[in-house]
């Protein structure tokens, strides 16, 4: 099967700046995966060429099978919603309507439920709309697309923990009964990690670790306690970030802890905290490109 | 932390899943021959990825303990509970009887104290039929 999207060697320069470089990847259809990094990692950049919107200076971009720029077959088989996302001058049904003509698989009925899962008013102006409101649209655009790849970049800008928990519930609804890939950019890591089925965690302008999120929870460990106990457990582990104080100790340890590694850590009366997979990327991010991958492997 | 109904950070999701869905049909909130949830009911309760979900169900169902009706779904298969409960017991020591010896020994709680602490705390509770506790 055609992957749904499929990035060789792909290099965006803007004159001294690398914003990606030589990145590869492959995504299958009929997933929902995270694109994680920090600001100015080339999230943003990426999704942009996948959408067309936007050339690579080298590398090679392939979305269902065909070069995105400037081709409206593959164009119409995708939705990319942006951050602080802008619309011309109009009511938010005009703008509604306006995709509904776009997209193939526009569902009016899911974005007239979605328009009031937020609080959405139709008649409103969008230039008078809150900064929140404004996402809320480009969510409802992005959801009742419902379009075979489906990209939203920090879709929530001013949108409160509540409108954030309906976007995610309702992307989780819909994709259940239409399934398609859904590729979601996000500083929100832990709010987002139970919906993503894989991640890629880009760190300037390289992919530094992509993984089964499942497979990543556990991978990393906070040991913490006396830093005898602390040296004696951790000896023949790879481990991150040594912190001491006084005669306290706080390491991560990598890789998988089995019943055994629990029962020793607690007669040596240290503490044991699995890293949330923020916590994992902010580390993976400081870390040779590799140290994860060999570990999950 | 986004709400997905207690489960926890450091275990993969899908083992989780399949934990407490063991849990519920050993302690017979679903019974034998009753229907399990669907991957997009257990993806909607727990607020996670539908294929996470189905592979929880999988691990299951690859061990005997549901089977799949075409067209219907997943149900608990026979002698599941059986052979939950038979598990479970197999693991009673390693899980509590072993760290209550460790600790007992830290404490410096000898076995005839520690003995005597165990029969106060069941004077305490109520005895089933089985001449287990009822908790």
């Amino acid at each position: 099967m055609t992957p749904a999207i499929s990035v060789t060697g792909l290099t965006r320069r803007y004159r001294d700046h690398l914003a990606l470089d030589q990145i590869s990847l492959e995504v299958q259809t009929g997933s929902i995966i995270g694109l994680l990094g920090r600001n100015g990692a080339g999230k943003t950049t990426l999704l942009r060429i996948l959408a067309g919107q936007e050339f690579p200076s080298s590398g090679g971009v392939l979305v269902h099978g065909a070069r995105p720029a400037e081709n409206e077959a593959v164009l119409r088989r995708m939705v990319f919603v942006r951050e602080d996302q802008t619309y011309p001058d109009f009511k938010v049904r005009h703008a509604l309507r306006v995709a509904s003509w776009f997209y193939p698989h526009w569902s009016a009925e899911l974005a007239d439920a979605l328009l009031a899962d937020f609080g959405l008013p139709a008649d409103r102006a969008v230039k008078k709309l809150s900064r929140g409101m404004r996402s809320a649209l480009g969510i409802v655009i992005g959801l009742a697309a419902r379009a075979e790849l489906t990209m939203f970049d920090e879709p929530y800008a001013g949108l409160d923990a509540v409108a954030r928990q309906i976007f995610y519930d309702r992307l989780l609804a819909d994709y259940a009964e239409h399934p398609r890939t859904i590729l979601l950019s996000t500083h929100l890591i832990d709010e987002a990690a139970g919906l993503l089925e894989r991640v890629v965690v880009i760190d300037r302008g390289r992919i530094v670790l992509t993984a089964d999120t499942d497979d990543l929870r556990g991978v990393a460990t906070a040991v913490s306690g006396p830093v005898l106990a602390v040296d004696e457990f951790t000896a023949g582990h790879v481990v991150w970030g040594r912190r001491r104080l006084a005669g306290q100790a706080s390491v991560v340890v990598v890789g998988a802890l089995d019943e055994a590694d629990h029962l020793r850590a607690g007669s040596l009366h240290l503490d044991l905290a699995p890293l949330s997979l923020q916590q994992l990327v902010v580390q993976a991010a400081g870390q040779p490109a590799d140290t994860l991958e060999r570990t999950t492997a | 932390m986004r709400e997905m109904a207690g489960l926890d950070e450091g275990t993969p999701l899908f083992a989780q899943i399949a934990e407490r869905l063991a849990e519920e049909i050993a302690d017979g909130g679903l019974g034998e021959g009753e229907r399990v949830p669907s991957m997009n009911e257990l993806a909607g309760f727990y607020r996670i990825n539908p294929a996470t979900a189905a592979k929880g169900i999988n691990l299951l169902a690859d061990d005997g303990l549901l089977e799949k009706r075409r067209g219907i779904g997943m149900f608990v298969a026979s002698g599941a509970r059986k052979r939950l409960l038979a598990r479970r017991r197999e693991r009673f020591a390693r899980r509590y009887v072993e760290p209550l010896l460790a600790e007992a020994a830290r404490l410096g709680i000898g076995l005839e104290e520690l003995v005597e602490l165990v029969r106060e705390a069941t004077h305490a509770l109520p005895l089933n039929a089985q001449g287990g506790v009822t908790v």
